[in-house]
């Protein structure tokens, strides 16, 4: 595994409009058709990311959305840094994603999704933001008459030292925003950053603890309407038939109508819970498909057939000859995990708002994808991309089920269309129907085969994947040579030395939706790499942290991170009494992360988690406390998957519907988890997912040393245990 | 049907078994009080029926009839109590969707418990965060008790 170039997101594939590539910030100017009033005072687009107003403040654009990991206040530290503007003056704006469509994907990727803002647009951000701070210098020289180069430029002022003069972004920007942009620029040297690296408090926190911010379900428009929507039990099923009959003339309800070739039942309404309430009174008669006996029993089995079939693809990194190795090993280990499906859970549930007026579609979602939205929504509309307006507010948390499907935005749009012009809509749909209707983390199951010769050296490993592929099932992308790389994320790229390596997957495609979910595969393939490296470790009679440094001897940055989180832990020193540690290594979405979990267990099975070290090596951090912060959230996450974490179906649907039987983890069972930070520079990794992908298996390791049990299966529930 | 909402007399003409929580966001238009769950489950609804939490989503509104009801909008002018502070202070919201539930939660428990345990903070905190902000909010509680919500940072 080479540490130094980072492949591109295998999630890339989510914009699939026209490629933008590099450069996309220097050299556009904000068309004057587009060129609105961004501030109080005349606003100068400087370029399409800086605006500065005669104020002095500065409007810097936010191209993704905002659900919580806190790009909206890291994305704009990278162009206020290069810009040299101050930081108190900053206010942050979306882009808009209809300029965005018009204007050839001028922003950028607008998608969060991924771990991937600062990772993938640091560059450009960082160009727009040096690219407008020359524009600025370029017509205070013009001013003053005076070499751009004997300028300097420090917390937006602009100073010329032997002149002794000095103006302001302010008094420049019309003048700026009138001149070439530069062809290129050249960026600070990290170590002179004063606002990268700088916990600023993010930009939109004031606003969640007075119950001002507004999220895609807070939409409020004159004369709305509120639909409740019932889909299909199963997945597929459609509606033959429904009747109104009983609340037809209850007060407020305006409309029962199907959409999507019978896929919904909608009850629209003047209140939400009027809509909702009439629509249990609405008897639909549902055709299930061929699906209806669809449960988790014939589900695990057709994946379980998949471990054995033969017509597997086997991933490039293949290296020697693992079935000589196996036969001339001093012991072989095989061993078998399964990952459930599951649900993202986000506590706003999906909804939103469209209004459809002579042609116009304005649309406000809590997405994590303006385009995809704005896409789905021109879709289900037959229309132009350039009719749909797509508001972008803030979400209530996403963890990928707001990105890769816009069903939301799309059943809006829909009910919408059949209602007179003007009339807007709001969908918002019940726990219950959010639970039942998600696109969830795939199901995957691993077997494992490795050997180790008599000294304890690892001769040979042999995976097999049989998990769902996303490319394929939810983007509709033919497998390259049938492989899914989120699934085989983990695994596509092993870090550990073995000379005999053979990694195979096999998709796996049932009727159940299947889409990203937090840390995607990075989420469930640790679960049994990291922990069969523990099992082939006491196998080896060597300690678990030691053997995973041989095996990573040459794989700088992840024996670093793996190192880092075992001092900070305190690796091999004793623990009181009753108290076990494991630890496991990752390497997510271009970051390095390591984690050591300490528990204690009853008789009874009560896991208490007494500490959890989560490490990260991130490359450079742009906002030290929000990564944290993103550790301490992956960590919460990640416990609530591991103890309570399954979505089963029966009958062809879901069984689970609200909290009560989907379980969160709450305050009284929140782990103390300590973060370290231990970037090393030289790269630009996520941080908002890779914090879930060492968690789960450090923590099973930490079982398994605690009670001599391993875990196969998630979640821990059905294994015998409780959170204590 | 008439309402007392953050001192303020409202009137409103709905089913008397309409929950609160609708009647706030969709008869009157204050959306601060979010729905998470729609079954007492997660807290997202939280607001104080004369200063106790009640979830408003199972709480029907002719219950609130002749009670003082608060509402995060109600709780302060320009964020400025204690535990608006402290939140900021220590940077607790993620995404923000829970954090209305969770501050009514702490600003009930704080009048009852101006110092309370880690224990008391347990026990009363029960409301859901999916983002995972739990440590946060237990040192912004014990920071805004302190009576200084810029105390150490977690
Ligand atoms: S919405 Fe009321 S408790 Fe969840
Ligand atoms: S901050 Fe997102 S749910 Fe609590």
């Amino acid at each position: 595994m080479k540490t130094t170039s980072f492949k591109k997101s295998r999630r890339d594939f989510l914009v699939t409009s026209a490629g933008t590539g590099g450069g996309i910030a220097l050299g556009f100017h904000m068309p004057s058709a587009f060129a609105q009033k961004v501030g109080a005072a005349e606003a100068a687009n400087v370029n399409i990311w800086v605006a500065v107003n005669t104020d002095e403040s500065v409007v810097i654009k936010y191209a993704r959305s905002e659900m919580g990991q806190g790009s909206m206040t890291s994305a704009p530290q990278l162009v206020a840094e290069e810009l040299d503007a101050d930081w108190k003056k900053v206010r942050i704006e979306y882009a808009d994603t209809n300029q965005h469509v018009r204007m050839k994907r001028a922003w950028g990727d607008m998608a969060s999704v991924g771990s991937r803002t600062i990772r993938m647009s640091q560059e450009y951000l960082r160009k727009a933001g040096a690219s407008a701070r020359a524009m600025l210098v370029a017509a205070a020289a013009n001013e003053w008459k005076v070499p751009a180069g004997e300028i300097t430029v420090s917390n937006g002022v602009i100073s010329h030292a032997a002149s002794k003069r000095r103006t302001t972004f302010g008094k420049v920007a019309a003048a700026a925003a009138k001149l070439e942009a530069p062809k290129d620029v050249v960026l600070k040297d990290p170590k002179d950053w004063k606002i990268v690296g700088k916990s600023m408090r993010r930009i939109d926190i004031p606003a969640s603890v007075n119950g001002t911010q507004k999220y895609g379900v807070d939409t409020q428009l004159p004369g709305m309407l509120y639909a409740a929507v019932a889909q299909c039990p199963v997945f597929g099923g459609t509606a033959k038939s429904f009747d109104d009959s009983r609340v037809k003339s209850r007060r407020g309800i305006v409309k029962v109508v199907s959409i999507d070739d019978g896929k919904a039942v909608a009850v629209v309404a003047d209140n939400w819970w009027r809509a909702k309430e009439a629509l249990k009174d609405v008897p639909v008669e549902w055709d299930f498909g061929a699906n209806g006996n669809v449960s988790s029993a014939s589900i695990l089995q057709y994946f379980k057939d998949g471990l054995v079939a033969p017509e597997a693809a086997v991933l490039p990194n293949r290296k020697g000859d693992t079935d000589k190795a196996f036969a001339g090993a001093a012991k072989v280990l095989e061993a078998e995990f399964f990952t459930p499906y599951l649900c993202h859970a986000p506590m706003e549930p999906m909804g939103a708002t469209v209004v459809i007026k002579d042609g116009r579609v304005d649309v406000w979602a809590s997405t994590q994808s303006g385009e995809g939205t704005l896409a789905a929504v021109a879709g289900a509309l037959k229309t132009s991309t350039d009719n749909v307006y797509v508001h972008k507010v803030q979400a209530g948390g996403g963890f990928g089920r707001r990105g890769g499907s816009n069903d939301f935005g799309r059943q809006a749009a829909l009910i919408a269309q059949q209602l007179p012009n003007g009339t807007p809509l709001k969908t918002l749909w019940t726990r219950e129907e959010d639970t039942q209707h998600d696109f969830y983390r795939p199901l995957a199951m691993y077997k494992l085969k490795a050997g180790l010769d008599a000294a304890g050296n690892v001769v040979g490993w042999q995976t097999r994947i049989a998990a769902g592929s996303l490319i394929n099932q939810l983007a509709n992308i033919p497998l390259k040579n049938g492989i899914d790389g989120p699934a085989v994320e983990g695994f596509d790229d092993f870090p550990y030395e073995v000379p005999n390596q053979r990694h195979e997957y096999i998709q796996r495609r049932t009727h159940v939706p299947i889409g990203f979910w937090r840390t995607v595969g990075w989420s469930q393939t640790p679960f049994a790499r990291e922990q069969f490296i523990d099992e082939l470790a006491v196998a080896a009679g060597k300690d678990p942290y030691e053997f995973r440094r041989k095996l990573l001897e040459n794989e700088k940055k992840p024996l670093g991170i793996l190192e880092a989180v075992a001092k900070a832990a305190g690796w091999g020193k004793p623990l009181p009494k009753g108290v076990f540690r494991g630890i496991a290594t990752t390497e997510p979405y271009g970051s390095f992360t390591s984690a050591v979990v300490e528990i204690s267990v009853s008789d009874q099975g009560a896991i208490k988690i007494h500490r959890v070290v989560q490490a990260i090596d991130c490359g450079y951090a742009v906002n030290p406390d929000n990564i944290a912060a993103q550790l301490q959230g992956s960590t919460v996450f990640a416990t609530t998957a591991a103890m309570w974490g399954e979505i089963t179906l029966k009958d062809g649907r879901v069984e689970q519907g609200n909290f009560d039987n989907y379980r969160m983890l709450r305050m009284r069972e929140m782990p103390k988890v300590e973060v370290v930070l231990a970037p090393t520079g030289g790269f630009w990794g996520g941080v908002g997912e890779p914090g879930q992908a060492p968690f789960i298996p450090a923590l099973c390791n930490a079982i398994f040393a605690a009670t001599g049990k391993r875990i196969r299966s998630l979640p821990l529930k059905n294994q015998g245990f409780t959170l204590a | 049907m008439k309402l007392t909402i953050n001192g303020r007399a409202r009137e409103v003409d709905v089913e008397p078994e309409m929950p609160l929580l609708w009647v706030l966001r969709d008869v009157l238009d204050m959306k601060g009080t979010k729905f998470g769950c729609g079954i007492a489950q997660c807290g997202a609804c939280t607001v104080h029926i004369n200063g106790e939490p009640v979830r408003s989503c199972a709480y029907p509104v002719s219950a609130a009839v002749g009670q003082q009801v608060t509402t995060i909008e109600g709780i302060s002018r320009n964020s400025s109590h204690p535990v608006q502070v402290a939140w900021v202070e220590h940077q607790v919201p993620q995404c923000g969707y829970c954090q209305s539930g969770q501050i009514m939660a702490a600003v009930a428990l704080l009048k009852k418990k101006p110092r309370p345990s880690d224990t008391d903070i347990d026990s009363a905190m029960t409301n859901i965060c999916r983002c995972g902000t739990y440590a946060r909010i237990r040192t912004a509680i014990h920071a805004a008790a302190g009576g200084n919500a810029a105390a150490k940072k977690a």
